[in-house]
């Protein structure tokens, strides 16, 4: 039997590490709870943070979007601040697993679980969030592009914790969507997926575009090259192809059971070669299947 | 590990392990078999409760989490010997085969419609996404959802037209 401790304070957390140094700390369940049922982990104790209240909400501070590392998908879904500044953010949370699995799951989970299919990370990464690590004595700031070390591995040291996401509210852009490729359209491992941000102007030119794809190598692949290949040309299809290549020499995905390697290299293309379906539209998402 | 909490309307007080999962707890502890078990996972929504109004997964909860909350499992959705609407729509449309899914299609259902009281069809579909039915019967299962919307819509019109 293992005792599950369910601080309500984060300092009451720091207290349990210290009579019980080898418990683990799970948020949602919907990761650990799987893997201690198949034997993956066997932690003496563990620790729920659901009840943290200072882990959880979405605030503006200064000119960054703070959300606590125990606000639920669904949460996220529903708040105003997010689908006002990073609607990117909300496109992605939108087709994360399925109803019960947003209400359960939280952000702060899908980042320390750095799955390379995690569907919040690519918008993370083109948002340019910085992941907020506490400990007892300190705490510190980290871009997720070095937070996220490789699948499953994260830049974190015992008896620390994520406390949150800051997403800087500017460059404001016109455009965000994401869009990510699945079996099925629900509670699917993304095959391939996408983050984009962009601006446009009036002339219909791209000024600025952060694209980020998920599931096609071991953590979110980026790629100043595609990013740049946008820069400075209008959003047509042309210009999308010639970046094609690039997206194609930029992941490096593998074969699963999900999809091979070189249909994930396809979709990686096709993904930003659609992208030209939606430059007028704010924002937008689509789940699709093979 | 002394564990209190509301389920269906009454407080209990249990004493199990607090790294059972809930939907051992309610099974085999309490006896309430209609929440069901098939992946264990995540990933089939048959074991789906409701926690605070919100459906989850008693499959992915540990006892301890219980602690204070307010639990409603499919055996609490009839009232004084009537069915809930949503069960007595999917009888009326034939939305059951085997019936392993409903429990867990039903509080989902329950689920959306406090979210969405006259959701589309395709806001149906979405918000019934987590939970599989294996007889894939999703057709009469989106019908029946679909008419507990219209009717709720039709009694707060006709209520309107009383006053």
């Amino acid at each position: 039997m293992r005792n599950v401790h369910l601080p309500e304070t984060i300092d009451e957390l720091w207290n349990i590490w210290e009579h019980d140094p080898e418990a683990v700390v799970y948020a949602g369940g919907t990761d650990l709870l799987v893997m201690l049922r198949k034997g993956m982990v066997n932690p003496s104790s563990l620790i729920c943070l659901e009840r943290i209240g200072e882990l959880k909400g979405i605030r503006a501070e200064g000119e960054e979007i703070v959300i606590g590392a125990c606000t639920t998908h669904t949460t996220i879904l529903m708040n105003s601040l997010i689908r006002k500044h990073v609607p990117v953010l909300a496109e992605a949370v939108k087709v994360l697993g399925s109803p019960p699995i947003r209400h359960m799951g939280t952000i702060g989970g899908n980042i320390v679980n750095a799955s390379p299919a995690g569907d919040t990370l690519p918008p993370l990464y083109v948002l340019d969030a910085r992941v907020e690590i506490l400990s007892r004595e300190q705490s510190r700031l980290v871009p997720i592009k070095e937070f996220i070390l490789g699948p499953g591995q994260v830049d974190m040291r015992r008896h620390e914790i994520v406390g949150g996401v800051r997403l800087p509210a500017s460059p404001q852009y016109a455009i965000h969507h994401f869009e990510k490729v699945g079996r099925r359209k629900a509670l699917a491992c993304s095959v391939a997926g996408m983050a984009a941000v962009l601006n446009i102007s009036d002339a219909g030119i791209v000024e600025r575009a952060r694209i980020a794809w998920g599931s096609v190598g071991p953590t979110v692949v980026t790629s100043p090259a595609v990013d740049a290949a946008l820069e400075g040309r209008p959003l047509s299809e042309a210009t999308l192809k010639t970046a094609i290549p690039l997206v194609e020499n930029a992941v490096s995905p593998i074969s699963d059971i999900r999809a091979s390697a070189q249909y994930r290299k396809t979709v990686s293309g096709n993904l930003l070669r659609r992208l030209c379906r939606y430059s007028h539209s704010a924002h937008t998402t689509r789940a699709g299947h093979k | 590990m002394k564990i209190s909490f509301v389920l269906n309307g009454e407080p209990v007080e249990i004493d199990t392990q607090p790294d059972r999962r809930v939907v051992d707890v309610l099974r085999e502890e309490l006896g309430l078999t209609g929440t069901k078990e098939s992946c264990g996972s995540g990933d089939c929504g048959a074991c789906t409760i409701l926690v605070d109004g919100e459906s989850r997964l008693s499959c992915l909860m540990l006892a301890a989490q219980l602690q204070a909350r307010e639990i409603h499992t499919i055996e609490g959705f009839e009232q004084l010997g009537r069915l809930h609407p949503i069960q007595e729509a999917f009888v009326e449309i034939g939305a059951v085969q085997c019936g392993f899914c409903t429990p867990g299609m039903t509080l989902a259902a329950a689920d959306l419609l406090n979210r969405i009281p006259t959701p589309t069809r395709d806001e149906i579909r979405a918000g019934l996404a987590g939970n599989l039915c294996r007889c894939t019967g999703y057709q009469k299962i989106v019908d029946a959802v679909e008419s507990v919307a219209a009717r709720g819509r039709h009694e707060a019109h006709s209520t309107e037209e009383d006053r």
